[in-house]
């Protein structure tokens, strides 16, 4: 699993991926904080990183699935897909391998954002005048939320030869996954349902996450969505049918 | 036996690609797995070296069953599909590397020189895969197989598209390394055979229709080379 991770991480960061999907990414999310007045932290006025907790998630949606379009459908189209599996190793460390890369570049482009959580800090009327706690869940939520998008998009990725597809289908499905529960939820006729289909979307259990309370039923959430993926995930691989 | 395959069939829909094969292979020799376009060649390649589970029958190598015990009998082989796929935007010896960290090879920059000079990669190994030519890039998937001393070596049309010079060299390659080890290798190129296998097999639609020594196969034909022999097995 090691290697596969290794030679992923180096492709990513040899082939220009990482640097330009991160690079836009954190382009875009500083325009979001501090220029375009809408959404601007000092527009605002609050000493608060609120903002940038709720543009992140809709700027994962298409990070994200830029990052991992390629990891299988690349493979199997370049027919590597078959030097790996007669390698010694099994479905499940390909998979994990594979997942854990693109989870590592999500963890990157998350790092650089702490330059924000310590400007809005030292911003403060009264210095210091954040609620760190808060910060520290929404990082934990962030994180929990891109390592789900990334199980979505090698999902999408597994599922088909051609990356352009395996992208919109990883957008599609984060959107869903996201923020589509939540919608459906409002359906008039759905609404005696509507406490079961918010509990299935991400967003109820991000935001949960984020208020600083870490609770249990959250991190299951996320660990069975996750896991729940990737072994269709694996199970598709398994099956050499595409 | 290091290889040994009993009745093994594939079914593809309702398509037979291999019908109950049986044969075997032992250390030292160099099998020619010949026939057709769509003969059931790679098919059967792809079975011995796990990648396809088989439909029915059995297959071990080196005493490992390809079902079962997929892990040790993917460590004892060295595999290079058909149409040689490679990272193309690695470097060779960056590409060697991660190959042969999947087998956990012991001593891997010393073995990765090793296989750079048994291969003749010698002066291409700075560059990137993709900017080596087509015999360069067979040679490193040849390269590959090797590198982590396998005891058996399945190569999927080894020499196709090589010119003439690189052809005797990857030919002289892999004769040498059928001494040591056991070989199958599949092609369609007669003269390939006749230049380097020792044992031949001949498989049409799925069926072996002749499995024998090259000199068994050429007197029991009474021919001097394999082509009519070929033509004459495989023409329905």
């Amino acid at each position: 699993m090691l290697a596969i991770y290794k030679k992923e991480l180096y492709s990513y960061f040899s082939s220009l991926v990482a640097y330009i999907t991160i690079g836009i990414f954190l382009v875009v999310l500083s325009l979001f904080l501090w220029v375009f007045p809408d959404s601007s932290i000092l527009e605002y006025g609050y000493a608060s990183l609120e903002s940038m907790f709720s543009t992140i998630p809709y700027l994962f949606m298409f990070l994200i699935p830029a990052i991992t379009m390629r990891s299988l459908a690349e493979e199997k189209r370049e027919g590597t897909f078959e030097l790996l599996a007669t390698r010694p190793l099994t479905d499940w460390q390909i998979v994990g391998g594979k997942y854990l890369a693109a989870l590592t570049l999500v963890l990157f482009s998350l790092i650089p954002t702490l330059v924000y959580y310590i400007s809005v800090y030292q911003l403060g009327v009264v210095k210091g005048n954040i609620d760190s706690g808060a910060v520290i869940g929404s990082y934990i939520g962030l994180f929990l939320l891109g390592a789900a998008f990334v199980a979505l998009g090698i999902f999408a990725s597994a599922i088909t030869k051609n990356q352009i597809i395996a992208f919109a289908i990883a957008v599609f499905l984060s959107f869903i996954a996201f923020s589509g529960f939540d919608s459906a939820s409002q359906i008039l006729s759905l609404q005696q349902f509507d406490s079961i289909l918010i509990n299935l979307g991400i967003n109820a259990h991000y935001q949960s996450i984020s208020r600083g309370v870490l609770d249990t039923r959250d991190l299951i959430y996320f660990l069975s969505f996750i896991g729940l993926f990737l072994l269709i995930t694996k199970t598709i691989l398994g099956g050499r049918k595409w | 036996m290091s290889i040994s395959v009993n009745a093994l069939s594939k079914t593809y829909g309702t398509q037979k690609a291999v019908d109950g094969i049986s044969f075997e292979a032992t250390s030292g020799k160099i099998l020619g797995f010949l026939g057709p376009n769509g003969a059931g060649k790679s098919t059967t390649m792809k079975m011995l070296t796990c990648f396809l589970p088989q439909t029915a029958g059995q297959a071990s190598v080196c005493g490992f069953d390809i079902a079962t015990q997929s892990l040790d009998v993917r460590k004892s082989i060295g595999y290079l599909p058909e149409s040689n796929p490679l990272y193309h935007e690695m470097y060779v010896k960056e590409f060697l590397n991660f190959v042969g960290e999947t087998y956990q090879v012991a001593n891997l920059k010393s073995r990765i020189e090793e296989v750079i000079l048994a291969t003749g990669l010698g002066q291409e190994q700075h560059k990137k895969i993709g900017q080596l030519s087509k015999g360069y890039k067979q040679r490193v998937g040849l390269a590959q197989a090797i590198i982590h001393d396998p005891k058996v070596l399945i190569l999927d049309e080894p020499t196709s598209g090589l010119d003439p010079n690189q052809l005797i060299e990857i030919r002289k390659l892999i004769k040498e390394l059928g001494k040591t080890k056991t070989v199958i290798l599949s092609t369609h190129i007669m003269q390939e055979v006749e230049a380097i296998c020792d044992e031949v097999i001949i498989i049409h639609k799925g069926k072996i229709v002749a499995n024998d020594s090259l000199k068994g196969l050429l007197e029991k034909h009474q021919q001097k080379s394999l082509e009519p022999i070929f033509i004459k097995l495989t023409k329905d």
